[in-house]
């Protein structure tokens, strides 16, 4: 394959994953390092690097939509980034220790799990728990967020075991090249009580910096390989934003259906391949 | 100055190291494809680029020579820069709002990133 042929296929991909991601809202990263790696035959290792700085550019591309509509919070974030952090260097570092094998079966659980919640989960009603527990504010996590036209208190729980589970969400970002953005909702929203929207919110910001803290070891490795990473970038930043262009129109049900499925496609093919060692 | 300016502020200023970051990834892009478009390429197999792609020093240098593929990596490098540049923006503006806890908090995040990118340069 000639390097204009294999620069223009990772573009188009790339820009239909982006604009995937940002409509179903799942991110697109997930669905970067299996197109490259069963598609392509690209090694796992540069697949990661590459999906990785594209979850950096739609994270850090959009931080200042969502702070506009005044969910995100910033003190829950800063604080949560600490483990995400911490986690993200030791799976970065882990993956040049496991065989590409375990990660292409690693991945292919957690492609299973965006499928499932591609295809099965509704949006759940945010409801706020107003009081924070005693961690939670001394802390002072707790804010207010609008709903229906009014400012909302809500209260912050359980920080402990939401900081732990943090821990795994950055690890399994850096040992993935993901935003792991779905464990890092479930870490705010389950756990520690906090509102839905307050958590995606939150866990889109925080996005970026976890993968930044993995970025570094990625690239004194040389996981991050300009050829394979330029496309995918900017095909993932296109895709992204055509996707909030035409948000408002799309049917989304249908659209989630589509990425759950090929979702699903994707996480079989990684794991078959996995376990056969022919990733 | 409150949390939310503080916080539009710095989600404009990401946007706009991803829109130079995209920039400078682009023109590389270029580049690369303007001498190498024809290049057999396979990424089968893994191995390491070398220091030119590896370093930050290495990058900035093969940048400073036009080279095209350290061009690239340096639009990486400089997106890579943004979330760093928003925790440390974070540690100014918490510092202004004099909340000496999350300025502390915001330190140790950076201190964690600092540490992470120490081994590229």
């Amino acid at each position: 394959m000639t390097a204009l042929i294999f620069t223009s296929i990772v573009f188009a991909l790339s820009a239909v994953a982006g604009f995937l991601g940002s409509l179903t809202g799942l991110g697109g990263g997930v669905v970067i390092v299996p197109a490259l790696a069963l598609a392509l035959g690209v090694d796992i290792k540069y697949a990661i690097g590459a999906s990785l700085v594209s979850v950096i550019a739609t994270s850090s591309g959009a931080a200042a939509a969502y702070v506009r509509e005044g969910f995100s919070n910033i003190r829950i974030g800063m604080l949560l980034e600490i483990a995400t952090t911490l986690g993200a260097i030791a799976g970065a570092v882990l993956a040049a220790h496991v065989t590409t094998h375990v990660i292409a079966i690693v991945f292919g659980l957690v492609l299973v799990q965006a499928a499932y919640q591609s295809l099965f989960k509704a949006e759940p009603e945010s409801t706020a728990i107003v009081e924070s527990d005693v961690l939670g504010a001394r802390l002072r996590l707790g804010s207010d967020y609008p709903v229906d036209g009014r400012r909302q208190r809500y209260g912050v729980r359980n920080v402990p075991t939401g900081f732990a589970l943090m821990l795994g969400a950055g690890a399994l970002s850096g040992l993935l090249g993901i935003g792991s953005g779905a464990l890092k909702v479930i870490a705010m929203d389950r756990a520690m009580k906090i509102p839905f929207k307050v958590s995606t919110t939150t866990s889109n910001f925080m996005i970026g910096v976890t993968a930044a803290a993995s970025a570094g070891v990625y690239l004194s490795r040389g996981y991050i390989d300009p050829r394979i990473t330029m496309p995918v970038m900017l095909g993932v930043l296109a895709g992204a934003f055509l996707g909030t262009k035409v948000l408002v129109h799309a049917r989304v049900r249908t659209l989630r259906i589509v990425f759950g499925v090929v979702v699903l496609a994707l996480a079989i093919e990684m794991i078959v391949n996995g376990f056969a060692g022919r990733i | 100055m409150d949390d939310r300016r503080l916080e539009l502020i710095i989600g404009n200023l990401l946007r706009a190291g991803v829109l130079l970051a995209a920039a400078v990834v682009l023109f590389g892009g270029v580049l690369y494809l303007a001498s190498h478009h024809a290049d057999r390429v396979s990424y089968r197999h893994f191995s390491a680029g070398g220091d030119a792609i590896q370093s930050v020093g290495g990058v900035l240098q093969s940048a400073a020579h036009l080279d095209s593929e350290g061009l690239i990596q340096l639009g990486l490098l400089l997106l890579i820069a943004t979330p760093v540049a928003r925790v440390a923006l974070a540690v100014v503006g918490f510092a202004l709002e004099k909340d000496r806890l999350y300025a502390v908090v915001s330190l140790i995040v950076l201190l964690i990133l600092a540490f992470s990118l120490w081994r590229a340069i």
